[in-house]
């Protein structure tokens, strides 16, 4: 009767399991298997694709492009991330308390920014920034040259835009934990004769310590990922001043035609979200531990 | 087994219904044989391509109403429109049965097996005779096997205005012998119209793609003793003084501010800006352009310019300091090959001889600003009425040069764009440039396939 009980609980799993590994994990172990050949779009190597073992990686390590993108991608990850959460919080800070039409207003509007699709945001940016673009009327209205932002600041504009558009969601988490927070505590603090800083360093954040890293992990992936908006930014420009891992791997994999490096770049963008996201889970398991 | 029965049969139906929608998904549709699917570039100032095609599908379909053509016109600079026709060409059943395709890339993708041979279907064709030698050149592969049929082909030189060279006391027609000569109108044009003029648009940088690496950069070496590829040995040629002096071509015009804004040289766009805002509207004096540029400005572009004629120029690029024949000249040209996997290869090859026929290619000529490669239609009298300027395009077509048709060619290309890219926003010399092109050259080629050219 053992295969009997076991069939129970699998066959009803069947179709999940089926889904996870068809889209899941096929799609990864083929990048691993396609990060060890010479797989092309073109080319005679597209007809004949080589098994050529660790060859992709030797470049990899060699390729100074490559380098310059991943210092580019861990500046944009820590810069986003950091503004994200620090507008999110104060924003879900702000809102606490407040009345039902402000939070309703605010919320609408910074949830705005999230639900925009990221090629619509890119472009709104993009006209923002520009040289003929909003923020150089203001900046002229004061007397100042105008330049492409877009062209003089790359980075530091493509961190701007995606603080822009992730900050609800950062916001909504927070909001969600603050409201867990037991009204209790805090008052007893207060009665205790806390101000309402120390309220919240010594009361409220340590009780929004799981959130947070919940959050951290959750944005970090979402930023390593961005494509989209840079790409309808800067393309990866001017020279390869906003080129971030997974604008090199899109020229390499599909402008290049070259897969096998393309993936060997995706599977080196897996370690750094990996990374980050090892950095804190350690975090989160070593303040438990205190 | 308490009534589990039920749900475990219910769970066993659920999966193998899952699994067939699956399988249904994976083996794709079946193609229709009396399909023809085409694929092909509309971008930008480009869409002869598709008005061509139009015309085609209207025809065709309604000569065989039993057959249908599936027009694929693809949104995409040349590099992307290519990235996806390969990609469509990596799976059987999304393959195109005709695809728009640039002449430089029938090796790569005749050696991935995309291409089908058509030595038996051109040799058996009426009009096969009216196509020239240098055709036949470009759609044969390195083994000697035609791979499709050229559309058209197209020279390089410099565009100018002469309206805004006039005023600023240049003799037109414009002939200049040397860069120098080219340098100083650029010179003049700005002292006479300051901030409001372009003097000079050389294409430069990675945004700009193929154009800055080709109407560029291509258009500047060749021009100089030294080349990209030495044909004699079959090796790359690194750090040339031509290389190094077609950089400084690139970094003058930069630094005296004879050209665009970095900022804005640096702008995608930029060939369709420059032909449809700049020179329309008298805020741009020479260009070192395509003899397409025309395709901008006739009766039925994006926007029209009907008095184009009046304002606009072409004349040859020097050589560096008019040394060899004088002048110089770059050429591409765009084919219809057939893919592999065509249904009906028979079918395809009858809307192929269709699109060629002379009526649709003295259409694709004129609205695609293209020099002709059939004899019938360089000669036919509505061509040469609606391209005014053929004659002189013609000319050039004994001096042109083309790339190297190598595999290696676009990541080349490349280097190339970032060379110039350094040296235009100052962050490099021509001399570290040239450096950088040949350390990256020396990785991508190998460095048994480099020479330093002497």
């Amino acid at each position: 009767m053992r295969w009997a009980r076991s069939a129970r609980w699998v066959l009803p799993m069947g179709p999940a399991l089926f889904l996870l590994l068809a889209f899941f994990a096929g799609p990864i172990l083929w990048t691993v298997w396609a990060s060890l050949t010479n797989a092309a779009l073109t080319g005679a190597q597209a007809a004949q694709t080589e098994f050529v073992g660790i060859a992709n990686f030797e470049r990899l390590i060699a390729d100074t492009r490559f380098r310059e993108a991943t210092v580019l991608t861990v500046l944009f990850l820590v810069g986003c991330v950091f503004g994200q959460t620090v507008l999110g919080l104060t924003l879900a800070l702000l809102m606490r308390n407040r009345h039902g039409a402000v939070r309703a207003t605010v919320g609408a509007i910074v949830v705005g920014a999230w639900v925009v699709p990221e090629v619509v945001a890119g472009f709104v940016w993009y006209a923002f920034l520009e040289r003929e673009g909003s923020f150089n009327a203001i900046l002229g209205f004061f007397g100042a040259e105008p330049q492409n932002w877009l062209f003089t600041a790359p980075l530091l504009a493509v961190v701007l835009a995606n603080i822009w558009k992730g900050t609800a969601f950062s916001m909504m988490t927070y909001s969600a934990g603050l409201s867990e927070v037991p009204d209790d505590l805090k008052e007893a603090a207060r009665v205790d004769g806390a101000s309402s800083f120390q309220v919240l360093v010594h009361v409220v954040l340590p009780l929004l310590r799981r959130t947070l890293a919940t959050t951290l992990l959750l944005i970090t992936l979402q930023t390593v990922q961005v494509f989209t908006l840079i790409f309808v930014m800067t393309s990866g420009g001017p020279g390869a001043r906003s080129t971030t891992l997974p604008l090199l791997m899109y020229q390499e994999a599909l402008r290049m035609g070259d897969l096998g490096y393309g993936t060997a770049i995706a599977l080196a963008l897996l370690v750094v979200a990996g990374l980050f996201s090892v950095v804190y889970v350690w975090m989160l398991s070593r303040e438990e531990q205190r | 087994m308490r009534g589990t029965p039920r749900n475990t049969t219910r769970a066993v139906a659920a999966a193998a219904l899952l699994s067939l929608v699956a399988a249904g998904c994976s083996s794709g549709a079946d193609r229709d044989e009396n399909t023809v699917r085409v694929a092909y570039q509309k971008f930008g100032t480009f869409i002869a391509m598709d008005s061509l095609m139009r015309k085609v599908k209207e025809e065709f379909e309604a000569d065989n109403p039993d057959v249908t053509v599936e027009l694929h016109a693809i949104e995409a600079q040349a590099e992307d429109y290519q990235t996806q026709v390969n990609l469509m060409n990596g799976s059987p059943s999304e393959a195109p049965d005709l695809i728009y395709q640039d002449t430089f890339t029938i090796n790569q993708d005749a050696d991935a097996g995309y291409l089908m041979p058509l030595d038996d279907h051109f040799d058996t064709w009426e009009d096969a005779e009216l196509f020239s030698e240098q055709e036949a050149e470009a759609v044969t592969s390195l083994d000697g096997t035609r791979y499709g049929v050229m559309l058209g082909t197209d020279v390089r030189g410099l565009w100018y205005r002469t309206d805004l060279l006039e005023q600023a006391g240049v003799d037109t027609p414009w002939e200049p012998a040397t860069w120098d000569e080219v340098l100083d109108a650029a010179r003049v044009v700005q002292e006479e119209h300051g901030d409001a003029v372009v003097p000079l648009n050389v294409y430069s940088g990675t945004p700009a793609g193929e154009a800055a690496s080709l109407q560029g950069f291509q258009m500047l070496l060749s021009g100089t003793d030294d080349g990209l590829f030495e044909e004699s040995s079959e090796q790359w040629v690194s750090s040339s003084a031509g290389f190094t002096e077609s950089l400084e071509f690139v970094r003058t015009i930069f630094d005296e501010g004879l050209t665009h804004d970095p900022q804005d040289a640096l702008d995608a766009n930029i060939a369709t800006v420059n032909n449809e805002e700049r020179f329309p509207g008298g805020e741009m004096a020479i260009s070192l352009e395509g003899s397409w540029a025309t395709q901008s400005w006739i009766e039925g572009a994006n926007q029209p310019w009907p008095e184009w004629e009046e304002h606009m120029e072409f004349t040859r690029m020097p050589t560096r300091s008019g040394q060899g024949e004088g002048a110089t000249s770059m050429s591409g040209g765009w084919a219809l090959s057939m893919g592999a996997h065509a249904t009906d290869p028979d079918l395809a090859w009858q809307v192929m001889t269709h699109t060629l026929n002379q009526e649709n290619a003295v259409k694709f000529a004129v609205e695609g600003g293209q020099i002709p490669v059939r004899s019938d239609v360089a000669e036919d009298p509505g061509f040469l009425e609606a391209a005014p300027k053929a004659e002189q395009f013609a000319e050039l077509v004994d001096i042109t040069g083309f790339r190297p048709a190598y595999s290696e060619y676009p990541r080349v290309s490349l280097a190339i764009q970032e060379a110039m890219e350094v040296v235009m926003l100052g962050e490099a010399t021509p001399e570290e440039a040239a450096e950088l092109y040949s350390q990256e050259l020396e990785s991508i080629v190998g460095p048994d396939n480099v020479t330093d050219g002497s």
